[in-house]
C-alpha cells in the first residue's frame, strides 16, 4: 500500500514538473523578454497562455505536500526542519509569482505592470531552482530521518545546484515549446520563431547541462550514480531520445509532437528519479515502508488520489481543451458588450 | 525513558510549572507568524466560498429574466473573484507549507491523522481551480448556460474544501478516531477523524461566516456608491442580493453558534471557563461583559447575575468548570484567558450590531421601501457592516484558536512541544510580514483600479497592454514586428 501512494506521490510530482514547471519557464522567458515595447507581444502570449490553467498546474503542488504529510508524515517533517530555507525561499517564490502574474493581468498602467511583471518574472526562476536543488538535497541523502539535517549544505551541495539548475533550465525549455506551439495556433508567425529560437537554444543547453551533471553525480552521490546507471538507465536513454526527438522536431519547424516530446523528455528524468531512489524515501536511510502512515490513512490517499483521476482528470481534460480551442481564455477574441 | 515515566503525576506538577515558564524560543514567532498568516488568509475564504455563489445567483438571474444588470454585476464579481482567488490560493499555499515549517512536531506525530483531511481539500480546491478558470476565462466565449453551469462546481468544491479544512481543525480542538502506542499513532479510523464530535457545528460556522462577510462586504461597496449619489438599478441590484444573503444567514448564524456555546461548555470546559472569564468553578455564575482577568480576579466587567449559568444549562444551578478546575500547567495564560473572553465578546457583540441592521432592513424593506437608497442612516450603518462582519470572523477564529491553548492537539500535544526547534524565525516572520503588506496593499490597489475603470468607462473588455502604447495610439499589437 506504501509503496502505491509512493507511485501516487510521484504521479503528482511529474504532473507538477511537467505543466507547473512550463508556467515558471513561462516566467524566465517573460523576464528576459527585454523592456515593456520590445518585450510586449511574448508577453503577452505569455500571459494569454497562462491566465486560464496557473492556478490549475500550481494545486498539483499543493496535491504533492498532503500526499507526502498525510501519506510518510515522518519524512515530512524530517523535510521541513532540515530544507527549510529553500523552502521558505520558494515559498517566497510563489507568493510573488501568483500575486504578480494575477496584479499585472488586472493593471494596465505600465509602471505597475512592470513591477508586478518583475515580481512575477523573478520569482518564476527562484521558485524551481529552489525545488530542484529540493530534490538534490533528497536524492543525495542528505535528509536525515530525524530531520534537523544541515541547513545550508543540504541544499548548498553539488547534486542540489545541478538540480535546481536544471529544473530552471528545463522549466525554460518546456516553456518555450508550449509557447511554439500556442503562437502557432493564434497564428503568430512571428512569435512562433521567436519561440523556436529560444526553445532549441534552452533544449541545448539543458542537455549540455545533463551531460555535465552526469559527471557530478558520479562524484557527489555515487549511489543515485549507479542507480541512474543500473535500473533507471532505460527511462534515462528515453529521456534523452524524447529530448533529442523534441530538438529535431523544433530544428525542423514542425509543432505536432514538439510539446509531448520536451514533457516526456522531463517526465521521463524524473522518473527516473524515483526509480533509482526506490525503495528509499530519504537518501538509502529512510525507506518508503518505514515512512508509511497507518494503513486506514495510506487507503484514504489511495482513496482521494482515484477520486481525483475520476473527477479531476476529465475536468482538467475539459480545461486545456477548451482553452485549446478558445472557448477559454482571454484577449485574442474581443469579448462583445453585453450593454 | 523520560521523567514522565519515573515521576508520579502529582510530583510531576511543580516541575512542569517551572518549564513553562520557559517556553521555547521559537513558540513566540511561530505562534505569531501563524496567526498572522492564517488571519490573513481567513479573510479571503468567504469570497472563495461565497462570493461565488453570488457570482451564480446574480448570473442565474441575469440568464433567467434576461436582465443585463445582473449579468454585468456576476462577470465584475468574477473578476473581482478571480484576483481574490489567487490571492487566497497563495496564502494558503503559504499554510501548508508552515504546517511543516513551524509545527513539525504536529506533522511527524499526527501527520497521518491530521493530515489527510487536507489531502480531501487538496481535491475540491483542485475541482475549484480548474473551473474557476473555465467559468472566469469563459464568458462571451461559451454558450450562456453551459457558461452558468461550469460556475456551480466552484460553488459546490469550495463548500467541500471548507468543510475538509474545518474537519482537520475541530479534531484539533476534539481529536478522536486515532490509537495511540508508544507515542506514535499506530491505526487511525479516518470516518471518526473527518467527523469528530466538533465537526458539524463548527463548519456551519463557518460556512455561514463566508456568506456572512462576503455579503456584508459587497452590499457596502454599492451602499457606499449610493451614499456619493450612485443611485441605479446596478447599485439597487448589487446591494440587495449580496445584502439579502448576509442577512438571511446571520439568523441561522447566531442559532449554530449559540449551540457551540453549549458544546464547548460540554466538550472544552476549560476554553469554556476563559470565555466566560471564570476563575472559580461555580453555579449561578454571572455572565461578564467586558472585564478583565487580573491575579485570578475579574475587574471592571459588567456582571448580568445567572446568565452565563442559564445559557449554559438552562437553569441558573448550572455549574460551570472554571478555571481553577484546570491543572495548572495546562492552564492558559491570563492573556490568553482575557484574549478569549474579549474576542468571544466582540464577536458576540458585532452580530448583534449585524442584526440590528438586517431587522432595520426588513423594516425599510416592509415599510418605506423607496426610501432604501435614500436613507443615509441606513446606508451609513450597512455600509460598515462590511467591516465589522471581518472583524467578526477573526475574532470567532481568535475564540477558536487561542482558546485551544496551551494546546495544539487538545490533551495530546501541546503546541510548545509541536514547535520546530531549528532556525531563526523571527527574520522569517519580518519577511512575510512586509511580504504580505505588499500583497494586501496591491490586491486592494488593483481591485481600486478595477472599480474606477468600471465607474469611468463601464468597460469590460479593457485591453490590457503589455506595454506603453505609441504616442500615436498604434495598436501595440504592431510591435510584434520588431520582436525577434
Amino acid at each position: 500500500m506504501a509503496d502505491v501512494v509512493a507511485v501516487f506521490l510521484f504521479i503528482g510530482v511529474i504532473a507538477y514538473a511537467v505543466l507547473g514547471g512550463a508556467d515558471f519557464g513561462a516566467g524566465f522567458w517573460d523576464l528576459i523578454a527585454g523592456g515593456a515595447r520590445r518585450g510586449h507581444a511574448p508577453r503577452k502570449l505569455i500571459d494569454a497562455s497562462l491566465a486560464p490553467v496557473w492556478e490549475a498546474n500550481h494545486t498539483w503542488l499543493i496535491y504533492c505536500l498532503v500526499v507526502l504529510w498525510s501519506g510518510f508524515p515522518t519524512a515530512f517533517s524530517a523535510i521541513t526542519t532540515t530544507l527549510y530555507i529553500p523552502l521558505v525561499l520558494a515559498l517566497l517564490g510563489i507568493v510573488l509569482r501568483g500575486a504578480g502574474f494575477a496584479f499585472r493581468k488586472a493593471s494596465i498602467r505600465t509602471p505597475e505592470q512592470r513591477l508586478y511583471g518583475a515580481a512575477f518574472a523573478l520569482s518564476s526562476v527562484l521558485t524551481p531552482y529552489c525545488f530542484g536543488s529540493i530534490a538534490g538535497g533528497l536524492a543525495s541523502g542528505r535528509v536525515p530521518t530525524q530531520g534537523g539535517g544541515d541547513a545550508v549544505s543540504s541544499w548548498v551541495n553539488p547534486t542540489s545546484i545541478l538540480g535546481g539548475v536544471l529544473a530552471v533550465l528545463s522549466c525554460a525549455y518546456l516553456a518555450a515549446t508550449y509557447l511554439v506551439v500556442e503562437a502557432k495556433r493564434r497564428d503568430k508567425p512571428v512569435l512562433r520563431r521567436y519561440y523556436r529560437y529560444r526553445a532549441l537554444a534552452a533544449g541545448a543547453v539543458t542537455g549540455a547541462v545533463s551531460i555535465a551533471g552526469i559527471f557530478v553525480l558520479q562524484a557527489d552521490s555515487p549511489r543515485l550514480f549507479d542507480k541512474l546507471s543500473g535500473p533507471a538507465l532505460p527511462l534515462i536513454v528515453l529521456a534523452a531520445v524524447g529530448g533529442f526527438l523534441g530538438l529535431a522536431l523544433l530544428a525542423l519547424d514542425r509543432t505536432r509532437g514538439v510539446r509531448e516530446s520536451a514533457a516526456a523528455a522531463v517526465a521521463l528524468v524524473v522518473c527516473g528519479w524515483g526509480v533509482a531512489q526506490y525503495p528509499y524515501l530519504l537518501g538509502t536511510h529512510l525507506t518508503i515502508s518505514e515512512a508509511a502512515a497507518p494503513d486506514a490513512t495510506l487507503a484514504v490517499v489511495v482513496a482521494v488520489a482515484c477520486v481525483a483521476a475520476v473527477l479531476i482528470l476529465p475536468s482538467l481534460i475539459l480545461l486545456f481543451r477548451l482553452s485549446g480551442r478558445g472557448s477559454v481564455g482571454v484577449g485574442d477574441r474581443p469579448p462583445p458588450s453585453t450593454l | 525513558m523520560t521523567i514522565a515515566d519515573l515521576v508520579p503525576y502529582h510530583d510531576l506538577v511543580p516541575y512542569q510549572v517551572v518549564l513553562a515558564a520557559a517556553d521555547p524560543d521559537q513558540l513566540l514567532p511561530a505562534r505569531e507568524q501563524m496567526a498572522f498568516t492564517l488571519g490573513f488568509h481567513i479573510i479571503l475564504v468567504p469570497f472563495g466560498v461565497a462570493l461565488t455563489s453570488l457570482m451564480l445567483i446574480a448570473n442565474y438571474r441575469g440568464l433567467r429574466k434576461g436582465d443585463s444588470t445582473a449579468l454585468l454585476l456576476a462577470r465584475r464579481w468574477s473578476k473581482v473573484a478571480a484576483v481574490l482567488f489567487a490571492v487566497g490560493a497563495i496564502t494558503g499555499t503559504v499554510l501548508s507549507f508552515e504546517l511543516g515549517i513551524l509545527w513539525p512536531g504536529l506533522m511527524k506525530t499526527y501527520g497521518s491523522a491530521f493530515g489527510f483531511p487536507f489531502a480531501i481539500e487538496g481535491l475540491f480546491f483542485f475541482l475549484e481551480a480548474i473551473f474557476v478558470a473555465i467559468y472566469i476565462y469563459g464568458w462571451d466565449r461559451m454558450r450562456p448556460w453551459a457558461h452558468f453551469w461550469s460556475g456551480v462546481p466552484v460553488a459546490l468544491a469550495s463548500v467541500g474544501g471548507a468543510a475538509a479544512v474545518i474537519a482537520a481543525n475541530s479534531w484539533m480542538n476534539q481529536p478522536g478516531g486515532i490509537t495511540m502506542r508508544d507515542g506514535k499513532v499506530v491505526s487511525v479510523r479516518p470516518a471518526e477523524v473527518f467527523f469528530n464530535n466538533a465537526f458539524w457545528l463548527q463548519f456551519w460556522h463557518m460556512l455561514l461566516a463566508a456568506y456572512i462577510v462576503a455579503g456584508f462586504v459587497v452590499a457596502s461597496v454599492y451602499t457606499v456608491g449610493m451614499l456619493r449619489g450612485r443611485r441605479g438599478r446596478y447599485q439597487r441590484l448589487g446591494f440587495l442580493i449580496s445584502f439579502v444573503t448576509a442577512a438571511v444567514a446571520l439568523p441561522v448564524q447566531i442559532f449554530v453558534g449559540d449551540t457551540i456555546a453549549r458544546q464547548v461548555f460540554d466538550d472544552e470546559p476549560a476554553k469554556f471557563a476563559a470565555i466566560e472569564l471564570l476563575p472559580t468553578t461555580g453555579k449561578n455564575v454571572p455572565e461578564t461583559l467586558g472585564g478583565v482577568l487580573i491575579d485570578g480576579k475579574v475587574r471592571y466587567g459588567i456582571s448580568v447575575p445567572d446568565v452565563a449559568s442559564i445559557l449554559a444549562g438552562f437553569k441558573p444551578s448550572t455549574t460551570i468548570k472554571g478555571l481553577d478546575a484546570v491543572p495548572p500547567d495546562i492552564r492558559p495564560t491570563t492573556a490568553q484567558v482575557n484574549i478569549v473572553h474579549w474576542a468571544f465578546d466582540i464577536m458576540v457583540g458585532t452580530s448583534m450590531l449585524m442584526l440590528a441592521v438586517a431587522v432595520w432592513f426588513l423594516w425599510l424593506w416592509w415599510k418605506r421601501r423607496d426610501t432604501l437608497e435614500t436613507n443615509r442612516w441606513f446606508l451609513g450603518a450597512a455600509s460598515v457592516c462590511g467591516i465589522v462582519s471581518i472583524l467578526s470572523l477573526e475574532s470567532g477564529w481568535v475564540v477558536t484558536e487561542v482558546g485551544r491553548q496551551p494546546w495544539i492537539v487538545v490533551g495530546l500535544l501541546r503546541t510548545r512541544d509541536a514547535v520546530t526547534t531549528v532556525g531563526n524565525l523571527w527574520p522569517t516572520f519580518g519577511v512575510v510580514v512586509v511580504l504580505y503588506a505588499a500583497v494586501g496593499t496591491g490586491a486592494l490597489w488593483v481591485l481600486h483600479s478595477m472599480k474606477k475603470r468600471w465607474q469611468e468607462q463601464g468597460d469590460e473588455s479593457v485591453h490590457v497592454p503589455y506595454g506603453p502604447e505609441d504616442a500615436q495610439g498604434t495598436p501595440p499589437e504592431r510591435s510584434e514586428g520588431k520582436v525577434s
